[in-house]
This record gives structure tokens, C-alpha cells and sequence, in this order.
């Protein structure tokens, strides 16, 4: 199957080893990834902090790009489910009634990775390997956007020597929130110090999820606090095999 | 709009440094959180009857202008006044005008957050007129001369401890103890009292029905219900918003409104006035309506669903923000998610604090899961901020324009539009952070990503992004 990355802007600059993960998963499993050099930024941070005319160009950017793909996979449940819930919003404000009928189109071919494994490919076991204690945190717009339902943990479930710690308080939200995470840093810092709590409390040695800014905030917490915790993204959980570690 | 509110990011603070707080809160919100989720879930239809429950407030306020005219018809058919007020002040003129009509210095109230919108307590505390607060958390927020922090339970913010010495002082019960039956005890002989004297009771409205002329007020103390049946002239303040089109309507919401609330399958009490009755309860009765900035919320296409909230707080209680802040910091009678989209659409988004409310949230979405009527929060707070950055773009000050925030998002959208544009950027933000590394990480950041490094440390970006290493990778 022909696979075209949407990498997001994020991971492309901040988080190239996630990216490399799910090259080679992907591969592993069998698949041809595709990577169109010309896409950028999903528009997600500009839409949420309310520069929504921002977002209209990198809107047409996103269909000009992956228009023709067949099936487009990005390793972040944020900036998937922007373009499932407000790309058809940015259409509309937009009044270019083209845009809206493309947006409808590529729509159902955009899936986040761990939803298009489970759900598109029906598989959970990638043969992957990675012998550490884990928890898991769901992401808010995974869980209540995006609506992955459980697909990550049945993944990880299927992962050999993995050990898979439940997380008390898994759906409360981690304090990220793109912009609010710096306008409003002591409260994000207050949920934050919560979720740490419960995310040390499980014993894990690395803190899996779906999207690398929720990760970055989480992973960013507890190496200020010293913790031996790591936040690390699914799709290097599901990347690792017993010869590459 | 020239007298402008502290915004949610300077209040906060103060509110999250207090431990006794955010403890009194963690425990009740979570409490709350977990009994409303026990009683929802016992109800297999729950979904039909959110779904049922927002198509009737969608109804209403497609035809609002006239259900308005129609409830107006049936009040007065059976025996009341309706009086229209356009905002605060022609409300509280109108009430006060009637309290004085029947010479009295002193009202009973039952517990609205309508009234403490129009600030009804100062205005007539200017005439002279004492309104007193009946509902125990009311009497308690009364007394201490505080501010209600949350919709429901307007104490949430006050323990049992601080309780009991605002009452040993107030109502001069210098033995009280901290058991809360003896707390409630003391308010009871305390109001007993004003109930039978009281000549004028003012009200809020849960629901008004179009069709009868009903007005219902649900709550748990029975204050409420001394209120509305002892004195002899009532006077409920109810918001145009709150009208439900027919009676068999309570259908739905009787079950959406106490479960989602006071996690309850019923409300201990629940009272409905027609009119007035020959020989029964007030002799006299009046409605205000009000519209205080309600018909521009109605006008907006996406904040429109704002108005379908019937005040249930569930989505106080799930809020992490709230949860952590408390009520006060939103700086309005409407905390949590629900006032962060109704106070800056009531207020106008002139108001610096009302404009910084739709940011006070990280978009969890836990409250649009939560709601019994299905307003989509997380969409209406992402709406506003569109219409707060286009006002800023339309008419913010020079100082606004160079706020950090805006430039560097103006900058990115740039960068974002073209892939060469935007791989230079990368290569400027590796280069230009070299500064801030300090032993593999980057633990101090200045001015509006200080923020971010006062408690977390930042992975320097990596030599190569993604790009580079696939580029390399298929050469």
C-alpha cells in the first residue's frame, strides 16, 4: 500500500525521531511510504489561537500537497483531527466553495497512525519489542475529537516484554493545550503537576502517546523534576524489534 | 466600554498558590464529577435525551421572538404582570419600583444568578431595601461579603471551619460547631423567621413555559419554595433565553437538569407557579424578562448554542482549569467553561478581561461530553478567539500588534505558506537557539515563552529535522 506522511510541522522540526519510526514501521510492515516535500503546517496552532484567516492558505497548501494520496498518515491526533473537525470551517470562512468540496474529499483518507493500523489495516500486533515498563495517556483530542477509542492500547498490548501500566486519571487532560500551555503556564503547570503524579505512581519508565506536544509538555515536566520517567511517542514504542533497539 | 476586568491570566495565579483552595475544590469538583457520571450512566437512553434536549433550545431560539410573545400572553392570562427589560439597569428599576410600591425595606430571595447578574442586591441596597439571600451557600457568600464561585454550590470555595466562624460571628451563635447539621441548623432558625415576615419574594427562573405561563424553580432546601409561596408579592427575574416551548417539554429537561446538577434523579424540590391562584400563594405576581446582551448572542451564528445552557454546572466540575483556578478567577458571575463563552458575549469582547476568558481553557473538550443540551464548547471557544485576534487586527492598539504572540504567528503563517520559506525558518530556530542550550536542554526562555521554561525544560531542536534525514536518506 502507498502511504503518503503528513509528518506535521512539529514532529519535522522537533521530533525527527518519531518520524523515522513510523518510516520504518510502515516499511516493515510492507508498505511504501511516500513523503511530498512541499507540505508544511497543518494550521492548527493559528486556528486555535484564533488567527482562523491564517489557517485558509495552509489549508489550500494541505490539499495541493496530498490531493491525490491515497492514503495520508500523520503520527499526531491534534493536528489529524483539525483537519477532520475544522478544515470544512476553514472552507467555509474561506466562501471558496471548491475548497469545501475538496476538504469533503481528502477528509476520510487522513488518519492519525495508531486509528489507520487498527482500524484501516486491522492490525495490533507489528511485531514490535521494546522490554520496559509503560504507561499510556490518552490524548484529549484523541479520545474526545478524534475519537481513536482504544486503538493505541491494543497496539501496545501486542508489543513483546512490554509491560503495560494502567494510568489513574488517564482521560484528564494534561495541561498542554498548544498556546494555553504558555498563556496560561501556571495553570497548565498545575494540571501538568497531576498528571506527573500519576503518571510516577504507575512505575513506568517511559509515558507513551499519540501526539508529541502533549509528550513534549509531559516529557519536559518530569526532566525538571529529575524523574527517570521518559516520554517517548507510540510509534517508536512500535518501531523498536528485538535487533533494532 | 471604559472600566475593564482583570484578565484570567493575572488572577489565576494568585488563586493557584492557595492550597487550602485547590484542595476544598479538587475534593468537591471530583466528587460531584463522579456521582453525576453514576447517575448518567444509569439512564440507557442518555444520549436521546441530550440530543432531544438541544433540538427544543435549538427551537426555541429559532422562533424566540415569538414563544416571547406567547409566554407574555400566558402569564398574563392567568393573573400576571410581564415587564421587558432591555439591560441591568432597566431591570433593577423595574424591581425596585415594585418592592417600593408595597413599602417594604426588606425581601426574601431564592437563589438566581440572574439577579446577581444585574447586581439586583446593590440596587436595591440603594433604595434602602435589604435583599436577603435564603439558599445556605447564598446566605454564606451574603454574609462573608464575598462573590459565588461556581453556578451550583456558590461556596465550593469556603470548608466547613471557615463556615462555622462566619456564623459565630454574623448570626452571633458564639457555641456553634463545624457539623454541618448544626451549620444548617443555625441558617435555619436564622431565615425561619424572615420567611414568615417577608411581604416580597424575588425568584430566578429555571423554566418559563411558553404555552401555560409556567414558571418553574427547581432546587434542594426548600428556601426556595417558602419564597415563592409565603409572601404576597413574588417577583421572578428570568432570562428570555429560559423558555421552554410547551409543559410536556419537562419531560426532558426534569431529567437532563437534576442529573446532570446535583447528580440527583430529582430535585428535593420543585416548584411551578402559574399566574396567581385566589387564595394561595402570592396575590401578586411579576415577570421581568431580560435581554442584557442576550439578543447579540442570538445573532451570532456559532454562539447562538451559548443561550441553550440550563445552568446545570456539570461542566464546572469536570473542568481541569476550573478545577485548579476556582470560579473567581473568571472574574463573572458565570465561571468555568460555560462562562468563558457566555461572559464575553454578554460583556463584549472590548472588555480585556472578558477577552481573555476564551483562552482560559486547553480545549480538553471534557465539558462539550458532559453538557445535557450539547453545546459544543471547545467550538464556541475556538469561534471567539477568531473574532477576538480579527478585532485586534481591525482595531488593536500598536501595542497589541507587537505583542510577541501575534507577530510570531503572523511570522509562522507566513513561513508555513511556502516549503523553502519554512525550511529556512527551521535552520534560523536550530541556530538561534544554540543561547539557550545549556547541558543538552534548554531550561530558560525570555519574555513570552518564559512561561513555558519556568517548569519545564525544552529538547533543543535537533541538528537534522525530519526532511534533512528523508532527503539524505533517498539520495
Amino acid at each position: 500500500m502507498r502511504i503518503s506522511l503528513f509528518i506535521t510541522c512539529f514532529n519535522d522540526t522537533l521530533f525527527p525521531e518519531t518520524g523515522k519510526a513510523m518510516v520504518r514501521l510502515l516499511e516493515r510492515l510492507g508498505h511504501t511510504v511516500d513523503f511530498p516535500f512541499e507540505q508544511t503546517c497543518c494550521g492548527q496552532m493559528h486556528y486555535n489561537t484564533g488567527y482562523q484567516e491564517e489557517a485558509i492558505p495552509l489549508v489550500r497548501k494541505f490539499i495541493d500537497v496530498f490531493g491525490d494520496a491515497e492514503y495520508i498518515v500523520a503520527p499526531s491526533a491534534s493536528c489529524v483531527a483539525m483537519i477532520h473537525e475544522f478544515y470544512p470551517k476553514v472552507a467555509e470562512r474561506s466562501g471558496d466553495a471548491q475548497l469545501a468540496k475538496e476538504v469533503e474529499e481528502i477528509i476520510p483518507k487522513v488518519y492519525e497512525l495508531s486509528q489507520f493500523l487498527v482500524d484501516e489495516l486491522g492490525i495490533e500486533d507489528v511485531g514490535a519489542y521494546y522490554p520496559h515498563k509503560v504507561t499510556f495517556h490518552p490524548t484529549c483530542h484523541s479520545i474526545r475529537m478524534l475519537h481513536v477509542g482504544d486503538a493505541p492500547l491494543k497496539l501496545l498490548r501486542k508489543v513483546k516484554g512490554l509491560e503495560l501500566e494502567e494510568l489513574p486519571g488517564a482521560l484528564e487532560c494534561c495541561g498542554f493545550g498548544g498556546t494555553f500551555a504558555v498563556k496560561n503556564a501556571d495553570t497548565s503547570m498545575a494540571m501538568l503537576s497531576d498528571k506527573m503524579k500519576n503518571i510516577e505512581s504507575t512505575g513506568a519508565k517511559a509515558c507513551t502517546s499519540i501526539d508529541n506536544s502533549c509528550l513534549m509538555h509531559i516529557g519536559g515536566g518530569l526532566s525538571r523534576k529529575g524523574s527517570d520517567t521518559k516520554a517517548v511517542h507510540l510509534a517508536e514504542i512500535l518501531a523498536s524489534t528485538e535487533e533494532n533497539q | 466600554m471604559s472600566r475593564q476586568t482583570p484578565t484570567f491570566q493575572e488572577t489565576a495565579d494568585a488563586y493557584l498558590n492557595n492550597t487550602q483552595l485547590r484542595e476544598n475544590l479538587g475534593h468537591a469538583t471530583h466528587t460531584i464529577r463522579d456521582k453525576r457520571a453514576d447517575i448518567v450512566g444509569e439512564m440507557p437512553d442518555w444520549e436521546h435525551l441530550r440530543e432531544a434536549g438541544n433540538k427544543l433550545k435549538k427551537r426555541v431560539m429559532r422562533h424566540l421572538d415569538s414563544y416571547l410573545l406567547q409566554l407574555e400572553a400566558s402569564v398574563q392570562e392567568a393573573g400576571g404582570h410581564v415587564h421587558w427589560a432591555r439591560d441591568a439597569e432597566e431591570a433593577n428599576d423595574i424591581i425596585t419600583g415594585l418592592v417600593k410600591q408595597q413599602q417594604v425595606d426588606e425581601v426574601v430571595k431564592v437563589k438566581s444568578i440572574t439577579t446577581d447578574e444585574i447586581k439586583l442586591n446593590e440596587a436595591l441596597k440603594k433604595e434602602g431595601i435589604q435583599a436577603l439571600e435564603t439558599d445556605l451557600a447564598e446566605l454564606i457568600v451574603q454574609l462573608a461579603e464575598d462573590e459565588p464561585s461556581h453556578i451550583l454550590v456558590p461556596a465550593i470555595h469556603k470548608n466547613r471551619k471557615e463556615i462555622r466562624d462566619l456564623f459565630r460571628e454574623k448570626l452571633n451563635n458564639k457555641e456553634l460547631t463545624d457539623r454541618p447539621e448544626d451549620l444548617a441548623e443555625a441558617a435555619r432558625l436564622y431565615l425561619r423567621k424572615k420567611f414568615l415576615s417577608a411581604k416580597v419574594g424575588i425568584s430566578g427562573a429555571n423554566f418559563g413555559v411558553a404555552d401555560t405561563g409556567t414558571i418553574a424553580v427547581v432546587e434542594s432546601e426548600g428556601n426556595g419554595r417558602m419564597c415563592t409561596t409565603l409572601p404576597e408579592t413574588l417577583i421572578t427575574v428570568m432570562g428570555i433565553e429560559k423558555l421552554i416551548p410547551t409543559w410536556q417539554d419537562f419531560e426532558v429537561f426534569m431529567q437532563l437538569l437534576p442529573r446532570s446538577s446535583t447528580a440527583e434523579r430529582m430535585n428535593p424540590y420543585n416548584s411551578f407557579w402559574t399566574g396567581v391562584t385566589p387564595g394561595d400563594g402570592p396575590q401578586e405576581f411579576h415577570l421581568v424578562l431580560l435581554d442584557n446582551g442576550r439578543t447579540n448572542v442570538l445573532a451570532d451564528e456559532v454562539g447562538r448554542q451559548t443561550l441553550n445552557c440550563i445552568r446545570c454546572s456539570a461542566c464546572l466540575n469536570v473542568c481541569p482549569v476550573y478545577e485548579r483556578t476556582g470560579g473567581h478567577a473568571y472574574h463573572s458571575v458565570y465561571p468555568g467553561p460555560i462562562g468563558a463563552i457566555l461572559t464575553p458575549q454578554l460583556k463584549g469582547i472590548e472588555d480585556d478581561g472578558a477577552a481573555s476568558l476564551p483562552y482560559a481553557s486547553s480545549l480538553c473538550g471534557a465539558c462539550y461530553e458532559v453538557c445535557p443540551v450539547k453545546i459544543d464548547i471547545p467550538k464556541v471557544l475556538v469561534h471567539l478567539r477568531g473574532k477576538i485576534v480579527d478585532e485586534k487586527k481591525r482595531n488593536g492598539s500598536l501595542k497589541a500588534k507587537l505583542d510577541p504572540e501575534h507577530v510570531g504567528l503572523k511570522l509562522m503563517a507566513q513561513a508555513f505558506k511556502n516549503s523553502k520559506r519554512y525550511e529556512r525558518a527551521q535552520k534560523l530556530a536550530q541556530t538561534g537557539q544554540n543561547i539557550f542550550v545549556k547541558d543538552g536542554k534548554i531550561s530558560s526562555l525570555p519574555g513570552y515563552l518564559s512561561g513555558w521554561s519556568a517548569m519545564r525544560d525544552l529538547k533543543p531542536i535537533p541538528k537534522e529535522t525530519f526532511r534533512e534525514w528523508w532527503r539524505n536518506r533517498n539520495e
